[in-house]
Order: C-alpha cells, then structure tokens, then sequence
C-alpha cells in the first residue's frame, strides 16, 4: 500500500546542530509505525517536522505522493496530520467539548456556535474511543492525565486526522491507563488511520506496531517489521551497543534498619502506613497512580506532614515538617517530576548539583567556587553525566542526563535514606540501565532506598521487597522471590475493581 | 550524546570568547550602548562631554539605579513590586520632615531605610505566607501609599533643609556622594548574588520555586527577605532623592516604579524570574539618564524620553526572546 506521507533525506540543523540527518521515514493508512531511539536521538525533531512545526533544510515530505511543503502547524492539521504531544496542549478552564472543537466549531446558520451538535459531536467521538464515562461538559482541568488525552486524541480525529503522531502517550499513564489507550489506538488503526508511535516501552511497541524505525544521534539507523526483529536487537540498534543487563541489582549485605514509619497517615490521601527501611536495601513501591505512592514519599520528606503516626531514624523518633528537616536528618528526595521540582533548568549544572548542600561549601555564607567546581565536576564523573562541563545549562541535557543531575544532587548531600519516585521515567534505555546500576552500587555502600515506579519489571527487578499500595494503603508486601508479576500483578489487580467508580467519581 | 562512551564525560572545551561575552550580553550591549551614545551626542555638540554634564548624568539618575538594584532581586525570586514608586515617596517625605524639624541628621538619613525593611517585610510576608500574587499586594501598597500621602501631607513642599543633610550633594575626590553609593552598593550586591548561597538560593527561588523547596530552601523566609532588602535599596533611594535640591515636594514622584521596573528588565533581569544581574540594571539606569541629558543636547523633547524607554523594554525583551531560542 502506499504510504499517505512519506519523509524522504530530510535533514535539519539548529545553530549550527544537527538535529536529524538525512532521515527516511513513511506511515501507511492502517499500520502502526514505531519510532524508537535513546533521548536526542531526532524523535521529537522529526515528530515536529512531520507536523509543520519545523521546516526541513533540506529533503522531502510526501502526503499521498505529493511532494508538501508545511509553512506551519495549521497546514499540516489541514492536510490530516494530527499530533498528540507528551504535554498536553489543552485548555483547563473549557469543557471537554469546547476543547475538542477549539478553532473549528460547529455553527449554526446565525453563525453562532452549534452548542447542541458540539456536544453530540463530542459525545459520538469520545464514544468510538470508548471512554462513554467521560462527561463532554466536564471542566479539562479537572480530569485525569488518561482522561485528557483521550479528549486530545477526540480533537485530532474531530479534524478528520488521517495521520495521528502519538509523543510518548503512555509515559504519564498508570499501566491500566495505558493499556486502555492502547485499545483506543488499535481501534484507530483498524479504522485506517496512520499512527505513528513514540515509546521507550518495548512491551507496548510489541503489542501494538506494524514496524518500527530507530533513530540514534539524528541519524536513521534502520526500519524493520516488528515480527522480524527482538527486544535485544532493538536495544542495540538505539545504543548502539548490546546492552545485556537492565536491572543489575547486586546482592548486598542488608543492614540494620535506618527510616522506621509507625501508622504514619496524612489526611485521607496516606493512610497508616508501617514500613521499614533497612540499610543497603532497595525496597520498591508498586501501584497506580494516585494509589497515594507519591503522597507517601512526600509525607516522609515533609512537604506534606504526616498527620498522624510516628516517624523514626535510627529507632529515634523525628518530626519532620519541612523539606529542609528531612534534607538535615539525611533523608533524600528524587522526585517524580524533574522539571517541576527537581531543576532550575536557568541554572548550570554546577548550581543545580550544589543547591541541596550550599551551606556545606561556604564560608561565612560565601560559597567556595573553586569546592564547588571541583564537586561538580567530580560529580559530573562518577554518575556519568554527558554534559560539555560544570557551566552548561541543565535545559540543554537531554532528559536521562537531567535525572542524573537531579540523583547526583541529593547523593552529594550524603543521605542515609533515597527516595527516588519514577526514576527512570521518560528516560531512554541506555540511561536508564545506568541510573538502575548507580542505585544498585548505592545500595551496596549502605543506603537504604524507596523506589516508586509504575514499570513492573522496574520494580520487580530492582528490589529487595516489593511493597503494593492502593488507597492510600500497603496491600500487599512481597520479597524479592516471592515478587513476580503475577503475584504484583494480582495484588494491584485487585486495586482496580475500584477503577471504573473512580473515573465516574473523577468526572462528578 | 554519545552512547559508546557511558561513564566519561566529554572534556570541556574552553569557552570560546565570544560565548564568554554572550554569556554577560545585556551588560556588555548596554555598555556599548552607552559609550556610543555619549561619543555620538558628543560628537553633535562637544559640550555634552562637559565635565559637570557627565557627573550631573551619573550623580541625578543614581537613586534609580540604587532602587532598581532592590528591584532586581524581587524580580530574579520571581516577583515584582509596582509599589516602590510610592514607597520612594513617602520615605524621602519622612526623612525631610524629619530633618526639618530638627531631629538628628542621622536619623532622617537611617529611618527610611529602617521603615523601608519593615514595610517591604511586611509585604514580602502576605506573599509568601497568604500567597497573595506580589502584584496584587503591591497594587494595593502603591494605592494606600500614595493616597496617604497625598492625605497626610497635601503635596506641601519641605523647604529650608540643613545643609548637612543634603548628603546627595556631598563630594568625594570630587565626585558626588550618590554616584559612590551607586557604584560600591552594584558592585558589594553584584558580588554577594554572585558568590553567596543566599544569593544562589534567590536565583533558585525565581528560577523554580517548587525545585527549590524540594532541594531544602526555605522559600518563605527567603521571600520576606527578599522583599526587606529590597525596601532597604528604596530607603537609600528615598535619602539621595530628597537630599538632591533644597527642597522635596510630599508626593509620589510619577512613574518613578516603571523606570525602575524598566532599568532591571531592559538590564537583563528576566520578567519570569531566575536571570539576571544588577550591574545590568545599573547600567540600564545610566543609560536612561544618557539618553535623558542626550535628547536635551540633541534639542529634542524630553518627554521622548518616556518613548524611547518603552522601546528599549521592547527590544530587550525581544533579544531575550531570540537568545533564549538559540540557546534551546
């Protein structure tokens, strides 16, 4: 079949940079075509050349056969190019419909806006991705993460897209979530739209392309038929090395226990929460979002108090009210959004890495430049992080480098307990192999870790014990060989025969 | 990024120069901009290079730029205040009254700045304890300021100030007092943002607030700060405005916070916060004089002067704006 757009030798350069180099890439109407490759490998680039928002410098772009050239989003929207990026380009305060029609609403013969068709337009498209729960008068601010692409992906198909750009769909989603948008995109390809597909999720890429392309530094490094290739293959083509162990967890010695939490509850939303934490330990967090997984880590690190309970180090009690208590008791906080709250992204690199610790390398409230230097330089070193030196700034890393600044930031401050929440999401396998081998080398020097992830094999591949939370509770608790994904699995299963009240309750 | 290379960052080449200038743009383009102006209007009519014009432009514009060195700070944490304006006002209003009245000099030239940190920490506080945006609270400052003023004092002149009050006109090897506190209060805050934690802690704070929090830093108490030195800067402001002539009139001067708003942004302080430096806003101030003493040796109307600062806003914001691109 031919392709409906087709990307032929297109290059393209920023100041100088080469982004993309001459990179081949077509989309048939019914295939789901995978676009693969490590972080500033040109996806996100290439995605945008695709949707208008970048002019190649040079090369083609087919739709149909014909050779386009796109002066701007709106006429690549115009010829059935729909993108649904990672951040969500929607408007909080608009209702769901008022969202999906933005700019091309119905009208009515006065030429005032057809209220009563949008919505029926609305409800007819948010039906065919099967989300019948999702009320088309709600407020967009108020809906979920999955909620919201769906109302995106509604939108792109409003315009009658015939080519659908997914960036990432499912890195933001719980795995019921993205398996739910996964049905929604075999729906679409069933009906004969053209997806392209970026994922840094293999099992997903597996269920659901056609064929999948790898780029790596700009450059195309090749494309196959998702049946004539594996897993390994794949990882190496986007490396460019094999890469042969992803979850080197080494056994270690395990230690006395450091952070002890008694019935710690906060509000409704962490609720009696009895763990402990022993030195060299990896204890990993499973559950959905919103299952209160991060709402324990900030409770622990004091940006949301426990209101009830008792929290203990080293078997005395602490009360911990603020970040800046939980940082001096030696307790650290990688967080789940690093752009949020892990970066000053104005900032260099040499300041992002001292901020925790600043007191610690001044004198008299003057900061010793050259101390500060040489840590982040050594820093720089022992996590690996590819970066020009200390002075460049941290919005130009690309993302896996930026979560090893943020992780190189907190180990400086020597704590004795890390809590690292999604750590290696949005990240690409390279990085994260090696951000799985620095927490596994933490470990064996001693500290005691709280990981929270949504990835299974993650959590299951990394920890000690395994602890499942749903509600705001511990459900289930596993060690290491008692933890497969089945039993996990079963255990956060269980979680949602609550799942479908709370989308209806979400909406309400 | 290259992958077959995972544990070795790539060596830093050495900072090419030029990347070296970009890095302080806004400072060197001002000073450019500066030195050009001066060279050109002189070259129109020789008498702008006077000795007495130069250090008359330095020496009358030295409050702004005093006052937009406070101004900076708030607004590289992250906020602004459209107050101080007001605040110069009624502070140089006190420190006259006070000097006229016979109290000691030295407290007519301490109290401003003493009432400066006690207004300004009490606004730094509702907005970072209630969370009130910083230009809803100063909005209001600014009203209750300025319209008390107006209703203390009617707009009366203060005249026959002591002669050893008036410090704006005080000489040090000749060269007049408020372009020392200029250049020496620059030059310690320009070195103390550069080199002290609490100075990395206000970049941090502008730069992102939550990252900030989540790193230890106590964002609140830094804010109240924040705003308390800021009111200090305005106290010093207020003392070399009141102290310039004989005489202050018990007014708001106009507009007074928009030029200062616009010597810290045309001075490379970033409106969203985290950026910027205050020998860049002080170099904006003295631009702004440059241009004011200019427009008057060029025979051109003053009020262009209102004008031309708007447009440098503009071009600043949008070099900004592509620098920001390019560096991406």
């Amino acid at each position: 079949m031919q392709p409906i757009l087709a990307l032929e030798g297109v290059s393209k350069s920023f100041a100088g940079v080469k982004a993309l180099k001459d990179v081949s890439f077509d989309v048939r109407p019914g295939e789901v075509h995978a676009l693969m490759g490590e972080n500033g490998a040109g996806k996100s680039t290439l995605i945008k050349v695709m949707a208008g928002v970048h002019a190649p410098d040079t090369g083609e772009i087919r739709v149909n056969g014909a050779v386009v050239r796109f002066a701007s989003p709106r006429e690549a929207r115009a010829a059935g190019i729909a993108t649904v990026y990672q951040e969500l380009l929607l408007f909080p305060e608009l209702s769901v419909a008022e969202n999906i029609f933005l700019g091309h609403a119905p009208r009515t013969t006065m030429n005032a806006l057809d209220w009563t068709k949008m919505r029926d337009e609305a409800r007819r498209l948010l039906d065919e991705l099967d989300s019948h729960d999702l009320d088309v008068d709600a407020r967009v601010g108020s809906l979920s993460v999955a909620n919201r692409q769906r109302v995106e992906i509604a939108k792109a198909l409003s315009q009658d897209a015939r080519v659908l750009i997914m960036d990432e769909p499912t890195a933001a989603l719980s795995d019921t979530d993205a398996r739910r948008l996964m049905d929604v995109v075999r729906r679409l390809r069933d009906r004969g739209v053209a997806i392209v597909y970026v994922s840094h999720r293999m099992p997903e890429i597996f269920a659901l392309a056609t064929r999948v392309t790898v780029l790596r530094d700009g450059a195309y490094v090749g494309t196959h038929d998702i049946g004539a290739i594996t897993e390994g293959e794949l990882v190496s083509m986007m490396v460019g090395r094999p890469v042969d162990q992803l979850f080197p967890k080494v056994d270690t010695e395990i230690g006395a226990p450091i952070l002890e939490l008694r019935n710690v509850s906060y509000r409704d939303e962490v609720e009696d929460i009895s763990l402990t934490l022993r030195a060299g330990e990896i204890v990993g967090i499973a559950g959905l979002i919103g299952s209160g997984r991060t709402e324990l880590a900030l409770t622990i690190f004091g940006i949301t108090p426990a209101t009830s309970g008792e929290i203990l180090l080293d078997g005395r009690p602490v009360t911990i009210t603020d970040p800046k208590q939980a940082r001096d008791l030696g307790i650290a906080y990688v967080p789940e959004d690093r752009g949020l709250q892990g970066l000053i992204k104005p900032q260099t690199i040499r300041e992002n890495l001292s901020l925790a610790l600043l007191d610690r390398i001044s004198t008299a409230t003057i900061v010793d430049r050259a101390k500060e230097t040489s840590l982040a330089k050594e820093l720089i070193k022992r996590f690996g992080i590819r970066a020009r030196g200390p002075e460049q700034r941290v919005r130009q890393l690309s993302g896996g480098n930026q979560q090893k600044v943020v992780l190189a930031k907190w180990v400086a401050t020597e704590p004795r307990v890390l809590i690292m929440d999604e750590p290696t999401r949005g990240i690409d396998v390279g990085a994260k192999a090696e951000i799985h081998a620095l927490m596994s080398r933490l470990a064996g020097q001693g500290l005691a870790v709280l990981m929270i992830s949504s990835e299974l094999p993650e959590v299951l591949g990394m920890s000690d014990r395994v602890l499942v939370m749903n509600n705001g509770r511990i459900v289930a608790e596993f060690d290491r060989d008692a933890a497969t994904p089945d039993s996990v699995g079963t255990a956060m299963m269980q979680t949602s025969a609550n799942d479908a009240g709370a989308a209806k309750a979400e909406v309400a | 990024m290259s992958a077959s290379n995972p544990t070795v960052a790539r060596p830093a080449p050495a900072m090419h120069p030029m990347k070296r200038v970009a890095a302080y743009g806004q400072e060197f383009i001002l000073l450019g901009a500066i030195i050009l102006l001066i060279l050109v209007v002189s070259f129109v009519n020789p008498r702008f290079l006077g000795a007495n014009n130069i250090t008359n432009i330095f020496a009358g514009n030295a409050y702004i730029a005093v006052a937009a060195i406070g101004m900076s700070l708030v607004i590289i944490s992250g906020h602004i205040d459209v107050a101080v304006g007001s605040l110069i006002g009624v502070l140089a209003t006190i420190s006259g009254t006070l000097a006229v009245n016979g109290y000691p000099i030295w407290l007519a030239w301490l109290a401003p700045v003493a009432i400066g940190i006690l207004v300004n920490a009490g606004v730094g506080a509702l907005i970072a304890y209630l969370r009130i945006p910083s230009i809803v609270v100063t909005l209001g400052m600014l009203s209750i300021l300025k319209g008390g003023l107006i209703s203390v004092t009617g707009g009366a002149w203060i005249s026959n100030l002591p002669a050893d009050y008036l410090i704006a006109q005080f000489r040090l090897f000749g060269i007049p007092s408020p372009v020392w506190f200029m250049v020496i209060l620059t030059a310690l805050v320009a070195f103390w943002m550069r080199y002290s934690g609490f100075g990395r802690t206000i970049y941090a704070i502008g730069g992102n607030v939550e990252a900030a929090r989540v790193a230890g830093i106590q964002v609140e108490r830094s804010t109240v700060i924040v705003f308390a030195i800021h009111g200090a800067f305005a106290g010093i402001a207020a003392v070399l405005f009141a102290t310039q002539l004989q005489v202050i009139q018990s007014t708001v001067p106009p507009n007074l916070e928009l030029t200062v708003i616009t010597a810290s942004v045309v001075g490379g302080v970033s409106i969203l916060g985290g950026t910027g430096t205050v020998i860049g806003s002080t170099l904006a101030a003295i631009l702004f004089a440059a241009i004011a003493s200019s427009l008057i040796f060029l025979n051109v109307s003053a009020y262009w002067l209102r004008a031309v600062q708007g447009l440098l806003i503009l071009v600043t914001v949008l070099a900004d704006m592509a620098r920001r691109h390019r560096l991406r």
